[in-house]
């Protein structure tokens, strides 16, 4: 395997998490509701991928467990925001606060424990193609699933009927409801797809990324995924670039270290932060595009009968 | 994030510690500053704890509180522990250093012990443990198994007590091949699974084939497992995590020293100290040695006695600074005092330190 490869496959690895979490969120948001509880439910995702799969033997299971944790997750900010219309911030940041606690105490019998991988696919013939074997043909499901997701969210968004409802509910959501849409229907649809989005996410980091559970695992990822939507104007290609580009200016900064370059390394550990604000920046430098583009009933709460 | 969470933790596990029982017991309060689910540093520390109910059963009652920033939060927490009756204190990491000491000129009743600090009072004993002993015999084992002849080096922050640790990785690695080469990357955090299992990663394809670790998951162990190298285990005995990949590990054990504390207090003799042990007092233990020739587990194992014996200090001279100026001269053991604020590197690191 050439180091290049190496590299792209890190990369790989790193921004899958960011671009499962981030394209969930996006569509939260593009549905008026801002839920800052991506963290929690990524982190009960992970520890819950990780019992599933220690309970069932099977790292995919594991990632259903994750999946099905994070909706839970979500269902009751949901419940919270939607339904007793509470205040978006204060559940979004307590939802984070309660995941973080809960995955801690449901997997202290965890800690210590490896866990169960899961591998990438193998096509016979296709995998063991010189350069681009493993690159295209030797990654695990969820790779493909946040790539295929990508695509998925992009053409629902702006090509289909569901979309355009969707988005008309982001941005307005009054005249959505004269037009007989029912605004709470589709923004729990859509808070519940970004939590299965963030649960699988987490699952991602107990599964494969490092395949054990330690406490607060995520790391701040969850708060990572939510800056990328809004740096990508909430646009999913950009939120896949931006995903890709904190990963790869992350990697490419240990490289840099180990290289011994002479860069203060807190500079370099820095780096990602910085490239993704300033590149996202630069491609979102349209004002008016991005007014068009940010979801104008952002957090704001919908009540049909006041 | 973290902080509120602390306050939030520290609240609900307040309310659960004043429950107070039977007032003969002698009541021992912890303060963590990370989650004991942590399999590092805090996880350690809590299995101190564990030790002192296991062996004085019915005599003490403890209670922690994990997961609590160093800064103002400390001091709240610890003085929780202090009004709510507890007698003995352990408060587990260096940035607890002000708050304890404030605390304990509150409660000169209350006996306080920090770890890794440097400030004492007649109420506060600190200890530390000398994990470069550790590290010295793992830089032996890495120069002796490694083909390129390159370790990749994985660095929290660039505080003396991970300087240290990499000057005596490398002095020990040194003493097998002079020409040794060591790759520092530093992580700048001291927990996150996944920056130090990127970083690993790079170490390798950078051609590194042996990867010691100064954070805390197992993260890095697992990649060495998985690409087919080996590692170093960090804190914990992490074999689990990489049966085929962990040579050894270097494992904090408090758990003796928090014992003898106990009834140090227990018998009334308790008094402030400074406690710095290392393999002589356990409190750091190499874990078994695997994955090895018999004769460089053998020789590992004999650095080991030596180091613990006190016939052999890894930081004996001649030791040279990386600019070549020699830093402690020839037969002369370097100082406590300058081990402790190490801040340069051995001769022989590319690596630059960050300032």
């Amino acid at each position: 395997m050439g180091a290049f490869e190496s590299i792209l496959l890190t990369v790989i690895t790193a921004a899958t998490p960011l671009l499962l979490a981030a394209i969930g969120e996006l569509v939260v948001e593009r549905s008026g509701v801002l839920n800052l509880g991506v963290e929690g439910m990524m982190i009960v995702g992970a520890v819950m991928g990780f019992a599933g799969a220690q309970a069932t033997g099977s790292p995919y299971l594991g990632a259903v467990f994750a999946l099905l944790s994070g909706m839970g997750m979500a269902l009751l900010f949901g419940f919270l925001t939607l339904h007793l219309v509470a205040n978006q911030v204060a559940t979004g940041l307590a939802l984070t606060l309660l995941g973080l606690g809960l995955s801690g105490m449901i997997g202290e019998a965890f800690v210590g424990q490896p866990g169960i991988r899961l591998t990438g696919i193998d096509i016979p013939v296709l995998s063991d193609l010189p350069l681009v074997g493993r690159l295209l043909f030797g990654q695990d499901v969820l790779v493909y699933l946040s790539l295929i997701l990508v695509a998925g969210v992009s053409y629902v968004l702006f090509r289909t009927r569901a979309g355009l409802i969707i988005r008309a509910v982001g941005d307005n959501h009054a005249s959505a409801h004269a037009l007989g849409v029912s605004v709470i229907k589709v923004r729990y649809l859509a808070v519940l797809f970004g939590g299965a989005c963030a649960g699988l996410a987490g699952g991602y980091l107990s599964l494969v990324y490092t395949p054990q559970w330690v406490e607060g695992m995520t790391a701040g990822r969850g708060w990572i995924a939510l800056a990328l939507v809004v740096f990508a104007t909430w646009r999913p290609v950009r939120v896949l670039a931006g995903a890709y580009l904190f990963g790869a200016v992350g990697i490419l900064q240990f490289h840099a270290q180990a290289h011994g370059v002479g860069i203060p390394s807190q500079f370099l550990s820095a780096l990602p932060y910085i490239a993704t604000i300033a590149v996202l920046v630069i491609i979102s430098r349209n004002r008016i595009l991005t007014r068009v583009n940010t979801p104008a009933c952002l957090g704001r709460p919908f009540v049909p009968d006041r | 994030m973290k902080k509120l969470f602390g306050i939030a933790l520290a609240a609900a596990l307040g309310l659960g510690l004043t429950s107070a029982q039977a007032e003969d017991k002698l009541k021992i309060g912890f303060i963590y500053v990370g989650p004991i689910g942590d399999y590092g540093w805090s996880y350690q520390h809590n299995q101190g704890r564990l030790a002192i109910e296991a062996a004085f059963g019915d005599k003490v009652e403890t209670t922690y509180i994990e997961s609590v920033s160093e800064g103002p939060d400390a001091e709240r927490a610890i003085e929780r522990l202090a009004r709510d009756g507890a007698k003995m204190i352990f408060t587990t990491s260096f940035g607890f250093m002000n708050p304890t000491l404030k605390v304990a000129k509150k409660f000169p009743d209350v006996m306080f012990e920090h770890a890794t600090g440097y400030k004492r009072a007649d109420n506060v004993s600190t200890y530390s443990a000398r994990f470069y002993e550790g590290r010295y015999v793992i830089g032996q084992i890495a120069a002796k198994v490694s083909k390129t002849g390159t370790a990749g080096y994985i660095g929290s922050f660039p505080i003396p007590e991970v300087v240290r640790g990499i000057n005596s990785f490398m002095l020990g690695a040194q003493s097998v091949d002079p020409d040794f080469k060591i790759k520092v990357v530093w992580a700048n955090s001291w927990y996150d699974p996944g920056k130090e299992a990127d970083a690993a990663k790079a170490l390798l394809d950078q051609g590194a084939d042996v990867i010691s670790q100064h954070t805390d998951s197992p993260a890095p162990l697992q990649v060495a497992e998985e690409r087919g190298a080996v590692g170093f285990g960090q804190a914990s005995d992490m074999i689990k995590f990489a049966p085929n990949a962990q040579l050894t590990a270097i494992v904090d054990d408090w758990s003796v020293y928090y014992v003898n504390r106990v009834q140090a207090v227990l018998d009334g003799t308790w008094k402030s100290e400074d406690v710095w042990g290392g393999f002589s007092e356990d409190m750091v233990l190499m874990a078994p040695f695997t994955n090895l020739p018999e004769d460089v587990a053998n020789e590992a194992a004999a650095m080991t006695d030596k180091i613990r014996s006190g016939e052999f200090h890894p930081f004996t001279g001649p030791i040279y600074k990386q600019n070549g100026d020699l830093a402690v001269e020839d037969g002369i053991i370097l100082d406590d005092g300058t081990l402790l604020g190490m801040n340069w590197y051995v001769k022989g690191i590319e690596d630059q330190l960050p300032q």
